[in-house]
């Protein structure tokens, strides 16, 4: 047992402090912090400063152009990111397509989409869930019929993140009703220009437009766009769930939130105190503080077991739960510490360049209190991990 | 022992319930809620008529009502179905005050209010007092036969719409004392008064004031100088308990809500309903929703006592109504999935409304300071 990084993990920690204190500018950290919106131009800058660097594919290997970092190197980057509100990489294209073609697509299709995910020409987005397909995600229906060499695709996606800013979709379809559910699943990319694709907002609860929906009407997809087998896509899709599973845990995001919450406690005053001398706020601050600091070495238990090769099976579904319900409460402790200023809706203010109307920090703690309600529920819900927990120890 | 509502007060819920659910639906309320105002003066107007804002005052006060219970069979029912008008600080707080000090002449514009002409707003809070009743900044200094106010005032709901601000100053002592306080009747349109207003995010709107060289005359003055605290006590208590009952009513739509899509959305064949770390979790919130309700009767049953008793009963009311208030509220958008975090589904403003009573005159751990203090006297 030694719970020192090695020195080397420790000079690594110190480029990329460096790095990111250079250029993150203070206008990109209030907006990742969520005091202003982040555009798409934001994002893809954020992207290309990555790639410049070489840091952008952090888990691909070098032979596809990337940083081939070992677990322990990727969990220290995402930990220095989140304290320095970095903006967060979009993981569609780069690590959960990227890693399927990597393993299950063809030469040509990896020389021509690999690269242009590296440069930004593509911005992916992940076309899983439908209206009757959440959980259950095996029962989609959105269907792609063979004609000739095309694919016909008809059907709809649903919650389809940053949909609106992708040029390119990855899909589940079904390509045989006639056997078992999930046999008859392909994996298929399709050109979001095609005719017959609409593309409709959702907006959600926090007011922000993050989700769509897509609507597939007689969509002409080339077979070439197939990866791997035809009704093999289950395989994929779960491939990419037990393999890349990155930053689950979140913990550089909690630990960056916890900070967040004490500097509001610093500031509040409270009965004439600041509330950070109020023993009912802070028994609540410092029971997250102890949870995080065993989830923390949890999650680095489990890096390193990966770094030493071996794949996280049930563990990454503890992470997911344990780590989700810890951010949800940072969330909470920051809408708390707010006050009354955690009721204005500050749209104007996030999204022009507006002046807050309280405190800088409290325009953001309603909404992303609200927003990330999500984290229990996408990416396999908290009760479906808890599900593969107990299947999996019990033998099911 | 008697938990039935009165007749009048039966006639009163089944009324509210039935305007509610005809005339105020998701899309209607939708549509306020993006509206520049925030509110719906039809909707005022029509609930004025129904007699709702009578209610709120006994019948020496020119209402029909005024109880405990008048207040919770109301806000119960605006909780229900999410109204965001902002019924609480017109009368409640604007009217509770004027009722408990204003001169005749002041009084006199209660009529007003329960007739749904004039809309008020409680200028109390200050961008750095947060919960705290006591911390008034804002001075009040007599020149000549005029009173100036300065000072700022935060969050203060309704203040775009309201024709008059009841608005709090100190005329002696240091920001924390209790004594010094006074209140003054501020037409919105006076000089040196301005506002930056924006909507709040469960709906309605509020704004940030400015109160530079504001002059009023004597007559503007609610009750005696320096005197105004214990009203404001006793008219945030009656705000607390209605508060309570609306967040009560908005958990009645969650639960409501959850329960039938348990039983309809279908996931691998089933009902989800039927898994049973789902059903399990739906009784917890039937469970405590209960409690809730036996908290909002603890508070209204003992609103007309003194006010130790009083207030160590809607310090634990807020404070249970906090904790079952962010439990339903997350366990039904979870229960729901992906659905729940969109705007236009009902329970994604339920849900705010009922977490964002949490941020009004206290939250749930300060209810909870509340509650030992009260406990220790
Ligand atoms: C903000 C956001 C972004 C998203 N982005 C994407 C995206 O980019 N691409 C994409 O494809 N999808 C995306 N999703 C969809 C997400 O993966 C689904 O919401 C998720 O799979 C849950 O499905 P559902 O919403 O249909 O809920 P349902 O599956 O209907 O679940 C409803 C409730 O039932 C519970 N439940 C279901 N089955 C069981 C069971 N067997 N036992 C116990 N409980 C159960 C669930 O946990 C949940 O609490 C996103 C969702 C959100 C909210």
């Amino acid at each position: 047992m030694d719970l020192a990084y090695t020195a080397e993990e420790q000079a690594f920690r110190e480029e990329v402090r460096v790095f990111l204190d250079e250029k993150v500018s203070d206008e990109l950290r209030a907006k990742a912090r969520g005091e202003a919106s982040l555009s798409k131009q934001d994002m893809e800058d954020w992207h290309a400063t990555l790639n410049e660097k070489g840091w952008l594919a952090q888990n691909w290997p070098k032979k596809f152009g990337g940083a081939e970092w070992n677990a322990v190197q990727r969990h220290i980057f995402e930990e220095e990111a989140a304290m320095a509100n970095a903006p967060r990489i979009i993981p569609f294209g780069l690590a959960m397509l990227a890693p399927v073609l990597q393993k299950f697509g063809s030469k040509e299709q990896q020389d021509h989409y690999l690269p242009r995910i590296l440069s930004g020409e593509d911005w992916w987005c992940q076309g899983y869930s439908e209206p009757g397909a959440g959980s259950d995600l095996a029962s989609l229906k959105t269907k792609a019929v063979r004609d000739g060499d095309h694919y016909v695709v008809n059907g709809q996606k649903t919650w389809t993140t940053l949909g609106q800013h992708a040029n390119w979709i990855f899909c589940l379809v079904r390509t045989d009703s006639d056997v078992k559910q999930q046999e008859g699943i392909s994996f298929l990319l399709i050109d979001m220009d095609t005719p017959g694709i609409e593309v409709r907002p959702i907006i959600l609860l926090d007011g922000t437009h993050e989700v769509n929906e897509v609507f597939f009407d007689d969509v002409r997809v080339p077979v070439e766009n197939l990866v791997g087998e035809e009704n093999k896509g289950w395989t994929y899709a779960k491939y990419l769930l037990t393999h890349e599973r990155t930053n689950i845990a979140g913990v550089g995001f909690s630990q960056a939130g916890l900070d967040t919450v004490k500097r509001m406690a610093r500031a509040e005053m409270s009965g004439g105190r600041p509330l950070i001398e109020n023993p009912h706020f802070m028994a609540r601050v410092a029971q997250v503080e102890i949870d995080l600091m065993a989830m923390s070495t949890t999650n680095l238990r489990i890096v390193s077991q990966a770094a030493a090769g071996s794949a996280p099976g049930v563990e990454a579904s503890m992470l997911k739960v344990k780590g989700t319900i810890i951010r949800q409460e940072i969330n909470d402790l920051a809408r708390r510490a707010a006050g009354p200023y955690a009721m204005p809706f500050a749209s104007e203010a996030i999204e022009g360049d507006n002046d807050p109307i309280g405190p800088d920090y409290a325009t953001a703690v309603s909404p992303h209190y609200f927003n990330n309600r999500k984290l229990s529920i996408f990416g396999g819900s908290n009760e479906i991990q808890r599900g593969i927990i107990a299947k999996v120890k019990m033998g099911g | 022992m008697d938990f039935q509502l009165t007749e009048e007060r039966q006639m009163l819920q089944d009324t509210l319930r039935r305007f509610l659910s005809d005339r105020y639906t998701t899309t209607v309320r939708n549509e306020i809620i993006e509206s520049d105002t925030g509110l719906s003066a039809d909707i005022w107007s029509e609930l004025a008529e129904l007699g709702v804002i009578g209610a709120l005052f006994s019948e020496d006060d020119g209402g029909f009502g005024g109880a405990g219970f008048d207040l919770t069979t109301v806000f119960e029912e605006l909780g229900r179905a999410g109204v965001v008008e902002p019924i609480l600080d017109t009368a409640i707080l604007g009217g509770g005050l004027l009722v408990a000090l204003g001169n005749d002449a002041q009084k006199a514009l209660v009529e007003d209010i329960v007739g749904g002409g004039l809309h008020l707003a409680f200028a109390h809070g200050e961008p750095t007092s947060r919960y705290d009743l006591n911390r008034v900044e804002t001075t009040a200094k007599q020149q000549g036969d005029q009173i100036v106010l300065n000072g700022r005032k935060a969050v203060v709901v309704n203040a775009e719409a309201a024709g008059q601000l009841i608005v709090s100053a100190r005329e002696s002592g240091a920001a924390g004392d209790e004594s010094g306080i006074s209140l003054f009747l501020v037409p919105a349109d006076a000089a040196g008064v301005s506002m930056r207003g924006y909507p709040l995010l469960a709906g309605g709107r509020a704004a940030e004031i400015v109160l530079d060289e504001v002059k009023v005359g004597p007559d503007a003055r609610l009750g005696a100088a320096g005197d105004a605290y214990p009203a404001i006590l006793d008219v945030v208590a009656r705000a607390n308990v209605a508060l309570s009952a609306e967040a009560l009513g908005a958990m009645e739509t969650a639960t409501e809500l959850t329960r039938e899509y348990l039983m309809t959305r279908k996931q691998f064949g089933r009902p989800i309903g039927t898994f049973q770390a789902l059903a399990h979790r739906f009784s917890d919130m039937l469970i405590e929703l209960e409690q809730a309700r036996s908290a909002v009767i603890n508070a209204a049953g003992h609103l007309a006592e003194g006010a130790t008793l009083r207030d160590r009963h809607i310090a634990s009311t807020r404070n249970l109504i906090g904790r079952v208030g962010r439990l339903v509220a997350e366990e039904s958008i979870q229960m729901h999935g992906g659905i729940a975090m969109t705007q236009e589904y009902e329970l994604a403003h339920i849900a705010k409304r009922i977490v964002m009573t949490d941020h009004r005159f206290g939250d749930t751990d300060y209810h909870l300071e509340r509650f030992i203090a009260l406990s220790a006297a």
